[in-house]
C-alpha cells in the first residue's frame, strides 16, 4: 500500500508576528481511521511545533477542540479524514470570536454569560438536609430537561449562529439552552430569577430561528428548541403579567 | 512580574478541585479562594468517566459490603481507615451531588437508580447513563460559579511549587494568553491536577493528562506512593484507547474468544452462569480482567485486528431499547470510532492503561509531608485504591477526598497567615530565568543536540508500556531504568520551534514532558523493587503475594540521580489479609 497524504489548510495567526491571518498548507499522512485532529497532532509533533489548537479527550465530550472545518463547525477529534478524503481539508478557528492564536478562539464572553444565566440549582427556602435523602425525580420530570444537559459547551452553535454573529451581545444557544435545563429541572425554583437575563433585549429575542444551532450540535442538545420553548414560556408570563397583575407567576 | 495573594489556591479544576472549591465557598465564605487550570475547568478529563459513582443507599447494601469490596479489591493495600472514612462520608457526598442538579438515571418511583460494576458484592454505582462523569464535572463547575468571590485562572499552567523555611506557600503559573509567568502566593495550596496517564501510548486519557502535580510535589520533596500501581481496563477500543465503560458489563454484558467462549471462567472468576451475577465472570474486578485477556492472548484465544489482538464486548442481547437508555454514549462511541453499532454487532476491545493508583503521599486529610501543601484526587494517593482500584470508587473519591482536604487546607490557611513573600517572589524570578534558558532562549543542548518533544514523549510511552505492562519482570524493569534516566539527559537538548510568548502550547508540552519523564523513573523504580505479585502488579517472576515482605507502600522520594525508595505500614483495621476471592 502507497503512503497515502491529505493536504490541510489551515489558518494561521500569530499575534506578535501577522498583521493579518493566512493560510499554511501541510501534508499529513492519510489513515482511514484518523480524524482531522490526528492529522493536526501529527503535525504538531513531526513538522511544525508552532500550530497551536486545543484539545485533550479525543474522544467528543470535552468540548475543547471545535473548529470550523471546510466551513462547518465540528470537533475535529469527530471529524473523520476519510469525509474528506482525496478532498484537502479546510481548518479554521470556530466562526464568530476573537482568534488568539491559530486555531484557539477566546472563550471569554461565553464564561460571562455563562454565569450570568446562574447554571445551578436555586431553592427558594435554601438547600434541603442530606439527611433527608436526594429530591425525587421520576423519569419523566428527569425526561423533560436530559437534553438540554447534555451540553459539553464546545461553542460550535455560536459558531454557527447567524444571529450571535451580527449581535455579540445575544446571549447565545448554548446559555439559552442551559438556563432551560435548570429552569426545568424538578429540583429547580430558579426561572424567575434567571427570566431577568434570559427574557431581556439580548436574551432570547435576538433568536432569530434560523436552527443552525441544533443543526451542528454534536450531542443533540436542539438549543433552537430551547429557545423557543423559552419564547413561548416568557410570553406567556407577559400575557400573565397583564390580566393578573397581582398574581403570582 | 505579577504578583496575586490568595487564602488558599487549588491547581485544577476537575472533580476533586471542584468539589473543594465548593467547599470553600460554603464553610469558609472569607478566604480568598483561587482556581488555577490549564485548561477551563469543564474540558478536565473528569469528563471522559462513564460508568458511574459509588455510595451505599439501597437498604440491601451496607457501609461493610461497600469497605470489604473495596479492601478485597485493592488486595489488601489499601488503608483501612480511609476505606472507613470514604465509604461513610460517599453516601452524603452522592445526595449533595443529587441537590446541586446531577442528572442522575431514577427508577420510576424517582428514587436514584444503582447498577452493578466490578467486584461488587451488591450494586451501589450511580449513574448519569453512561455520561456520569460528564454530568458530575458539569455540575460541580456550574455550582461552583455560584461562589462568585472565587477567582478562575482558566489555562494558567503550573510549573513550580514556592516553598520556604519547609512550607509551601504558592507556586508559579504560566498564564497561556499572554505567555506570562505569574506568582501566586497562598498560605495552602492544594494540589488536584489528575492522573499521568500519558506515560503510556495506549490510554484513555485525555492529552493534558500529564503527571503535573505529582512531579510538582516531587520536586518538593513529597513521596510519590505505591507508583507501580497502574490500572489497565478491560476494555478500551483498539487503536484509539477509548473507554468502553464496565456499566457495559454492569447492564449484561459479556466477554467472548474467538470461539465465542466466555473465558473469564478459565481464570478464577466462574463459572459462567448464572448471569448476570455480582463480583463474578465480567463482573470480576479490572486488573483480574485484564490478566485474563492476556493470558488467553498467549493461549491464541484472541482475534486478531489491525490495533493488536482483540476479544468481544457482546451487548446484543441487552436489545436497542435498553442500550439506547443505558449506554447511548457507548452506542455512539462504537459507532464513531470502531465502525460497528453494538445493537448489532460485538464491540472488539482489548485492555487500555486508565487509572494511576499511585500518587502524591497524602495523610486521610490529603495533607502532604510539607506543610500548606495538600492533594486530592487521582494525582494523589490517599491509599483508598491500594493495588487495583474498584470501578466507581474514583468519583466518589474525589468528592469526598475534595472536601476533605478543603477543610485541612482552610484550616492550615487560618492558622499560618504570615507569608515570606520577598523570597518567594525571588524563587519566581528564578523559575522565570529557569524556563527562559531552558526552552526559551536555547536551540538545543550544550553539544549542539537538539531533540522533538514528541520524539522523546514517544520514546517513554515504549520504555513505561514495555516495562510495566500487565505482567511485568524483573530483567525487563531493570533495563528500563537506565533507558528512562538517558531520556532524561537527552532532555536537556530539547529545542522548540515555538519561541512566541502568546499561546505557546509546545513549550507546556515540552515542561509537561519534563513532569511525565521524573514520574515515570519514580514508577519504574518503584515497579522494580517490589518483588511480588499483588493486584495490577503482577511480576512473572515473583508471581506470589508476599505479605511478609511487601504488604506496604512503596514510597519513591526524588534525588539528584535514581530515586530513594522507602516502605511504609498499610493501616489494617477489621480485615486482615486473606486471599482475594471471586466467582463462585
Amino acid at each position: 500500500m502507497a503512503n497515502k497524504t491529505i493536504r490541510l489548510e489551515i489558518l494561521r495567526y500569530d499575534p506578535e508576528k501577522d498583521s493579518a491571518p493566512h493560510f499554511q498548507s501541510y501534508e499529513a499522512p492519510y489513515h482511514e481511521e484518523w480524524v482531522v485532529l490526528d492529522a493536526i497532532n501529527h503535525i504538531k509533533d513531526q513538522i511544525d511545533g508552532t500550530l497551536t489548537y486545543r484539545w485533550s479527550c479525543r474522544m467528543g465530550v470535552c468540548g475543547s477542540c471545535g473548529m470550523m472545518i471546510n466551513g462547518t463547525p465540528k470537533l475535529s477529534c469527530s471529524a473523520f479524514l476519510r469525509d474528506y478524503y482525496p478532498n484537502p481539508v479546510r481548518v479554521e478557528p470556530l466562526a464568530n470570536f476573537p482568534i488568539l492564536r491559530d486555531l484557539v478562539v477566546q472563550l471569554d464572553d461565553f464564561m460571562h454569560k455563562l454565569v450570568s444565566i446562574q447554571p445551578w440549582i436555586v431553592r427558594k427556602d435554601g438547600e434541603k438536609p442530606v439527611q433527608e435523602g436526594e429530591y425525587l425525580q421520576t423519569p419523566a420530570q428527569h425526561a423533560k430537561y436530559k437534553d438540554f444537559s447534555m451540553c459539553i459547551n464546545c461553542m460550535l452553535c455560536y459558531a454557527a449562529c447567524p444571529a450571535y454573529g451580527l449581535e455579540p451581545e445575544f446571549l447565545g444557544p448554548a446559555a439559552i439552552a442551559l438556563a432551560q435545563r435548570y429552569n426545568l429541572d424538578s429540583r429547580d425554583e430558579g426561572r424567575d430569577s434567571r427570566q431577568e437575563v434570559v427574557s431581556a433585549h439580548d436574551g432570547i429575542w435576538k433568536c432569530t430561528f434560523v436552527g443552525e444551532c441544533s443543526v451542528v450540535c454534536p450531542k443533540h442538545v436542539d438549543p433552537a428548541g430551547a429557545i423557543q420553548q423559552a419564547k413561548l414560556a416568557s410570553t406567556i408570563d407577559w400575557y400573565k403579567s397583564l390580566l393578573w397583575p397581582w398574581g403570582s407567576k | 512580574m505579577q504578583i496575586h495573594e490568595y487564602d488558599v489556591v487549588i491547581v485544577g479544576g476537575g472533580g476533586a478541585g471542584l468539589r473543594a472549591a465548593i467547599q470553600l465557598g460554603e464553610a469558609y465564605p472569607k478566604l480568598r479562594v483561587a482556581v488555577v487550570s490549564k485548561v477551563y475547568p469543564m474540558r478536565s478529563h473528569t469528563v471522559a468517566a462513564e460508568g458511574g459513582a459509588a455510595a451505599v443507599i439501597k437498604s440491601n447494601d451496607s457501609l461493610d459490603h461497600h469497605a470489604y469490596d473495596t479492601v478485597s479489591g485493592s488486595d489488601w493495600l489499601g488503608d483501612q481507615d480511609v476505606i472507613e472514612a470514604f465509604v461513610n462520608e460517599a453516601p452524603a457526598e452522592m445526595i449533595r451531588m443529587d441537590h446541586w442538579g446531577c442528572p442522575w438515571s431514577r427508577e420510576p418511583d424517582g428514587h436514584v437508580a444503582v447498577r452493578p460494576f466490578g467486584g461488587m458484592t451488591i450494586e451501589r454505582t450511580w449513574f448519569a447513563a453512561d455520561k456520569s462523569g460528564f454530568h458530575m464535572l458539569h455540575t460541580l463547575f456550574q455550582t461552583a460559579l455560584k461562589f462568585q468571590a472565587t477567582v478562575w485562572h482558566n489555562e494558567w499552567f503550573a510549573t513550580k511549587l514556592l516553598v520556604d523555611a519547609g512550607r509551601c506557600q504558592g507556586i508559579t503559573a504560566i498564564e497561556l494568553l499572554t505567555g506570562q509567568l505569574h506568582t501566586v502566593l497562598a498560605k495552602a495550596v492544594i494540589l488536584c491536577t489528575g492522573g499521568a496517564g500519558r506515560l503510556y501510548p495506549f490510554t484513555t486519557n485525555g492529552a493534558i493528562k500529564t503527571a503535573d502535580g505529582m512531579a510538582l510535589a516531587y520536586r518538593a520533596g513529597v513521596a510519590l506512593k505505591d507508583m507501580e500501581f497502574v490500572q489497565y481496563h478491560p476494555t478500551g477500543l483498539p487503536g484509539s484507547g477509548i473507554l468502553i465503560t464496565e456499566g457495559a458489563r454492569g447492564e449484561g454484558g459479556i466477554l467472548t474468544n474467538k470461539d465465542g467462549y466466555r473465558y473469564l471462567q478459565d481464570y478464577g472468576l466462574g463459572p459462567a452462569d448464572p448471569w448476570p451475577r455480582l463480583r463474578a465472570m465480567e463482573l470480576g474486578p479490572r486488573d483480574r480482567l485484564s490478566q485474563a485477556f492476556m493470558q488467553e492472548d498467549a493461549k491464541g484465544k484472541t482475534i486478531p485486528g489491525p490495533f493488536g489482538t482483540v476479544v468481544h464486548l457482546d451487548l446484543r442481547h441487552l436489545g436497542e431499547a435498553k442500550i439506547n437508555k443505558k449506554l447511548p454514549f457507548v452506542r455512539e462511541l462504537s459507532k464513531n470510532y470502531a465502525g460497528i453499532d453494538p445493537v448489532y454487532e460485538p464491540i472488539p476491545v482489548r485492555p487500555v492503561l486508565h487509572y494511576c493508583m499511585g500518587g502524591i503521599d497524602t495523610d486521610i486529610h490529603g495533607a502532604t509531608t510539607v506543610p500548606g501543601l495538600f492533594a486530592a484526587g487521582e494525582c494523589a494517593c490517599v491509599s483508598l485504591n491500594g493495588a487495583n482500584r474498584l470501578g466507581s470508587n474514583s468519583l466518589t473519591e474525589l468528592l469526598v477526598f475534595g472536601r476533605r482536604v478543603a477543610d485541612a487546607a482552610a484550616q492550615f490557611a487560618l492558622e499560618h497567615p504570615k507569608l515570606a513573600k520577598d523570597k518567594l517572589g525571588a524563587q519566581a524570578n528564578d523559575e522565570q530565568e529557569r524556563i527562559a534558558a531552558q526552552f526559551i532562549r536555547k536551540s538545543g543542548g550544550p553539544s549542539g543536540k537538539t531533540e522533538r518533544v514528541a520524539t522523546l514523549r514517544t520514546e517513554m510511552n515504549l520504555i513505561m508500556e514495555e516495562a510495566t505492562g500487565i505482567y511485568r519482570d524483573g530483567p525487563t524493569l531493570e533495563a528500563s531504568l537506565p533507558k528512562i534516566a538517558a531520556l532524561k539527559e537527552r532532555y536537556r537538548n530539547i529545542a522548540l520551534d515555538d519561541r512566541t510568548l502568546s499561546f505557546n502550547t509546545e513549550l507546556i508540552s515540552a515542561i509537561e514532558l519534563g513532569f511525565m519523564l521524573e514520574v515515570a523513573e519514580a514508577g519504574l523504580h518503584s515497579a522494580f523493587r517490589r518483588q511480588e505479585s499483588r493486584g495490577s502488579h503482577q511480576r512473572t517472576d515473583f508471581p506470589k503475594r508476599d505479605d511478609q515482605n511487601f504488604l506496604r507502600h512503596s514510597m519513591a522520594y526524588r534525588t539528584g540521580d535514581a530515586p530513594r525508595m522507602d516502605y511504609k505500614d498499610v493501616v489494617i483495621t477489621r480485615w486482615p489479609p486473606k486471599e482475594r476471592v471471586y466467582g463462585k
